[in-house]
């Protein structure tokens, strides 16, 4: 293994994750960023909807234009308060906001407003649960802080060769994004998850993410960015003291806080184990490669010159207030997923897959349109799913709704459609084609039940294959499967396919 | 309270973004020196029991409303911009990896 | 009617309102003076002789029409360049803004203009504020009406000089240790320093964000009580802006009345360090006051004596941070920028390049009053020490309803004296600095020529926190009596230019 590059604690080969974890414990520590969902940003009345043409979402506070003044968004704090909640934190009775003093120039006022000291929400924690070879494991990672500040302009790097900023000529800066609201979790170090920290630190996101989402006060889209993860790391050998920690940003998935964290243990290990040591310092995480590479070293911690921010005035939430605020809270993901799985009597393996279709509140809202859950669940995460992911549609984009199911299952229950016509019910429905009943009127999808009818297909059947008559007649019975087959085509499917065989059998007077 | 040196200063002025010439550096040192001494006399005051005042007049939760409101158009946010380009403000290269 | 430049606004708003003369008259009368004589005064970076006469002709439309006006419709304006006006000049005084117009009013501008008041430009001032004598300005210094080889004060030197010079009858300061109350006592004018939150900040270039106080100058108490009126009040974009009725500062300033108040003289704000005439005319107005009824009694101060101390720590580290977004990327100068030079080099150089001495000086001080380990022992300190003064000023106000010292402890100095020497600038405002650290109300009021050098000598008087009226019913009595005693305004006296 090469020592090349030692002193600033990069290694050209890594040892794989077994090896790693197996002379290490680590700890981790997760800064998460969520931009709130509020109409307005965090401290103008500019819209925060996102996409919007470049600089046409600006006003003289959020450009940070001299003389211009900030007023706190009063949602940014209710919503802040409320994730407060949901994590279980204690919400101070009265916090500043503070300047983060540094220049960027995606940064107009080049400070950024933050909470330093005096958090609104802190000490608070969230359970997760990973798997383990010994099933289900219950986490539970403390949550230091969670504050209030803005979120800066975006760059664009141009020139040079890549678009990337290094070997970039010039950047250009776009401030729509400058000035809407962003809130900050911190957890305190998580300690003790051995092998399992890369697990744990995802199960953690994805939870948090869950409750932001059940909130209401955030899409939490990692990918457009309005959720961002930084993934504090250092390693120890067992019973050490804690080691030097690295931060790694640009985490932007849900799997890349698990590779993330799983590429930092990796690179910790292998330059402790060829005698480096690891330095205080940023990284950047890559996608592509899996891997981080170096940014700024901290050894010269930066000096932000924090203060209490003269513009704007303390927050002193009303114990009132935070009582009213906590009847606003929506059943916390954990306990609904109980709930569902006990109401629903399905296992948590089921119920992941009804979430990842984003499937829950559809059937939700289909049973409680009255429909068998059973039957809510096959129709949404059976036919409707696949042409959803055929269409690169998400579910509910569909054009069905809840009450489509309820008449499709009410049809079915009186045998005028069976499973078979009711997708073409709902290819009907997603085409555009109408209501349930103008469908099935269009196109003429009702079961054949006239029995005469029947009769006189299945004479035509058998009349063009005797040899398989005689086999039925000598008993042979399964052999009815051909001439059933051959009814159904006749009739397009609208047939009821058991009816179709009593009526075979009773015909050549066979008896099962 | 000690006295402030040259490469002190050299810090500051980077962290400032202040490009001060050498014989800047050593006017400054030696002001902010004098001024220092003559400020270093508040620490005569023992205060540890007294609260600091951030603000001069006691006022908590003053809040908006979460109402869009107009902003200004982007020719009037590009209009006094040093450098502009394809609807954005243009910037000289950035070095630091952020 | 006589020297429309020599009347006084509530004359003027009068005169204007009844047709005896319109307010375009009156602009044009004040543009002839400032065309004539800011040449050797230079109060003025920028005349709006465009917007004013078009301002003017609105006022006069309105007149005709019979259309309700504003409380000083027509009356002329001198605004400190500090504050943002749309489309217009702005620019605190520094390089590194020039040229650079705002794309929106401050509210004191949008008051005003709600108020009918013509603006006729924007006024000179120390370079984003800092400063007591105007010679920080980027654009020249300011010479003081009374001595044009004098100082007029400072930061708002311009706005003071203007008044002074019979530029305008009314003018717009700051005050962030004693920006408008200095330069109207050596300038022979009234100026008053709000309680903090009084009149809204938005749209003033900030100094120091938790001292910073826009407010009213003239050349009588009446005149500025009015525009006090006109400008003060609760605005929603001023987190900081005090939510309350202002009191009635225009009744006070008539009623001018000072029986049964209680006067407290502030022992450390007096005596050694004052200039002999300055103590002297301070010293015979509290006679005139006695004798108007008012009850003298004399209070403590014991925490002043670090109050110096407190605010150079607290605005250089407010000024360090706020003054940070003039980085050469969004607005106003660039500097450096040759296509190899990395953003932090232009920022650098940029702001080398349009920052005076002053300013830098303030920026370095403050950087290392709030750095890492140094934190503690200057900002925290500093904020205790605020505390300290506070406490201080609430235990005088319970002896005495109002509180009164010498506005500064010199007449105006000689231009180019104190420039390399900061301290001694500084002093200048050791008499002002409390109140903006407590964040209470003050005015400065002239009160006669100092003996040795025939300079105007200004009076201080402080009242509680959104007690302001208090200023003009103290204000407006000694003004009265001194006004019986001399027949006319001190400022009267003023050289003719
Ligand atoms: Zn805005």
């Amino acid at each position: 293994m090469s020592t090349q590059n030692m002193t600033n604690g990069e290694v050209d080969v890594y040892l794989d994750y077994d090896e790693a974890i197996s002379g290490y414990d680590p700890v981790i520590g997760l800064e998460t960023h969520v931009e709130l969902g509020t109409k307005s940003k965090m401290w103008c009345g500019c819209s925060t909807n996102f996409g919007a043409d470049s600089n046409t979402q600006v006003c003289p506070v959020c450009l940070g234009l001299p003389g211009s003044m900030p007023v706190v968004n009063r949602a940014a704090v209710e919503s802040t308060i409320r994730i407060g909640l949901a994590l279980n934190c204690t919400i101070a009775d009265w916090c500043r906001f503070a300047r983060k003093n540094y220049f960027y120039p995606d940064m107009p006022k080049d400070y950024q407003i933050s909470q330093y000291d005096e958090p609104l929400c802190f000490d608070g924690y969230l359970d997760v649960t990973v798997e383990t070879p010994d099933g289900p494991q219950v986490v539970r990672v403390e949550i230091e802080r969670v504050h209030m500040e803005e979120d800066t302009g975006k760059l664009t790097h141009a020139g040079g060769a890549t678009g990337r900023i290094h070997g970039a000529d010039y950047s250009l800066v776009d401030y729509n994004r400058a000035g809407i609201p962003l809130i900050e979790i911190v957890t305190k170090p998580v300690t003790g998850t051995g092998r399992l920290a890369p697990e744990v630190a995802r199960a953690y996101v994805t939870e948090l993410r869950n409750v932001i989402i059940a909130l209401g006060v955030s899409d939490a889209r990692m990918e457009e960015g309005s959720m961002r993860c930084d993934v504090n790391l250092s390693i120890a050998k067992p019973g050490a003291e804690w080691g030097t920690r690295s931060e790694t940003k640009n985490v932007n998935s849900l799997r890349s806080v698990e590779r993330a964290v799983r590429s930092e243990i990796e690179r910790q290990a292998s330059v402790l184990n060829n005698g480096g040591r690891i330095i205080q310092e940023t990284r950047h995480f890559h996608e592509d490669t899996g891997r981080s590479t170096s940014g700024r070293s901290k050894e010269q911690a930066e000096d932000y010159r924090y203060f209490p921010e003269p513009d704007l005035v303390p927050v002193a939430p009303s114990r009132e207030w935070v009582e009213e605020l906590r009847a606003t809270m929506p059943e916390m993901p954990a306990v609904k997923r109980a709930r569902l799985q006990a109401e629903w009597n399905i296992n948590e393996f089921e119920l992941q897959s009804l979430a990842n279709a984003g499937a829950i509140e559809l059937v939700e809202a289909t049973i409680a349109a009255g429909v068998d859950s059973a039957a809510a669940r096959k129709w949404w995460t059976g036919e409707l799913l696949r042409v959803a992911n055929d269409t690169g549609v998400e579910l509910e984009s569909l054009s069905v709704t809840p009450d489509d199911i309820k008449q499709v299952e009410a049809l079915i229950a009186a045998g005028s459609l069976n499973d078979k016509l009711a997708r073409q019910v709902f290819d009907g429905l997603i085409n555009g084609e109408g209501t349930v009943d103008e469908v099935v009127t269009k196109r003429g999808l009702a079961v054949v039940s006239d029995d005469g009818a029947l009769l006189a297909a299945i004479d035509e059947a058998l009349a063009a294959a005797p040899d398989v008559a005689e086999k039925i007649k000598s008993g042979k019975i399964q052999a009815a499967g051909a001439i059933v087959g051959a009814v159904m085509k006749t009739t397009r499917g609208q047939a009821d396919a058991a009816k179709v065989r009593t009526l075979l059998l009773e015909r050549l007077g066979v008896s099962e | 309270m000690t006295s402030i040196t040259r490469p002190e200063v050299a810090h500051l002025a980077r962290l400032a973004r202040l490009d001060l010439a050498p014989e800047e550096l050593d006017h400054y040192a030696e002001q902010l020196d004098v001024i220092l001494q003559s400020v270093a006399r508040i620490s005569e005051v023992a205060a540890d029991d007294i609260p600091p005042m951030s603000h001069p007049i006691p006022m908590v939760n003053v809040f908006r409303d979460d109402v869009v409101t107009p902003g200004i158009t982007r020719e009037e946010a590009l209009g006094a911009a040093p450098a502009a380009e394809d609807d954005r403000f243009r910037v000289p290269r950035i070095l630091d990896e952020e | 009617m006589n020297d429309l430049t020599r009347q006084s606004a509530a004359v003027l708003a009068d005169a204007i309102a009844s047709k005896e003369v319109t307010a375009v008259e009156v602009a044009q009368a004040h543009l002839d003076r400032i065309a004539a004589v800011d040449g050797k005064v230079h109060a003025f970076l920028h005349v709006t002789t465009d917007s004013a006469l078009e301002q003017a002709r609105a006022v006069d439309a309105k007149v005709a029409a019979g259309t309700p006006l504003g409380a000083l419709a027509g009356v002329p304006l001198g605004l400190k360049d500090v504050l943002a006006m749309k489309g217009e000049p702005t620019t605190a005084g520094s390089r590194i803004l020039e040229g650079w117009r705002p794309p929106y009013d401050s509210t004191v501008v949008a008051r005003l203009r709600a108020a009918d008041i013509v603006i006729l430009g924007k006024t000179n001032m120390d370079e984003f504020a800092m400063g007591s004598s105007t010679e920080h300005s980027a654009y020249g210094p300011t010479h003081n009406p009374w001595d044009l080889d004098r100082i007029p004060g400072g930061s708002g030197g311009g706005s003071a000089a203007a008044l002074a010079a019979f530029e305008a009858p009314l003018a717009i300061g700051t005050d962030t240790g004693g920006s408008i109350r200095q330069p109207a006592s050596v300038t022979g004018t009234v100026g008053v320093k709000p309680t903090y939150g009084g009149v809204s900040r938005y749209g003033q270039i900030a100094l120091a964000s938790s001292l910073d106080q826009p407010g009213p100058c003239a050349r009588s108490v009446l005149d500025t009580a009015l525009l006090h009126a006109a400008i003060a009040g609760h605005d929603p974009r001023d987190s900081t802006s005090i939510n309350a009725a202002v009191p009635d500062v225009v009744a006070a300033a008539k009623k001018a009345d000072v029986r049964g108040m209680r006067i407290g003289v502030v022992t450390e704000l007096m005596g050694e360090g004052y200039q002999s005439g300055v103590s002297q005319r301070y010293s015979e107005s509290l006679d005139i006051l006695r004798e108007l009824g008012a009850e003298i009694v004399e209070v403590s101060c014991p925490h002043f004596e670090y109050a110096l101390g407190a605010y150079y720590l607290i605005l250089p580290s407010e000024a360090s941070s706020n003054l940070a977004r003039f980085d050469g990327m969004r607005y106003g100068l660039r500097a450096g920028d040759d296509g190899k030079n990395s953003v932090e080099q232009v920022m650098a150089i940029t702001r080398e390049a349009g920052f005076g001495p002053e300013v830098k000086r303030r920026i370095m001080l403050g950087t290392y009053a709030l750095s890492s380990g140094y934190y503690d022992a200057y900002y925290g300190q500093a904020q205790k020490v605020r505390t300290l003064i506070t406490r201080d000023f609430n235990a005088a106000f319970e002896k005495a309803d109002v509180l009164v010292s010498p506005t500064a402890p010199t007449t105006a100095f000689k231009l180019g004296e104190k420039l390399d020497d900061p301290l001694a600038m500084y002093l200048n405002d050791v008499a002002t600095i409390p109140v903006n650290l407590a964040g209470i109300g003050a005015m400065s009021l002239p009160i006669g020529l100092a003996p040795e050098d025939g300079l105007p000598v200004g009076m201080q008087i402080m009242a509680p926190a959104m007690a302001d009226d208090r200023l003009y019913l103290a204000g407006g009595a000694l003004e009265a009596a001194l006004i019986d005693k001399w027949g006319h305004l001190l400022i009267e006296e003023a050289p003719s230019l």
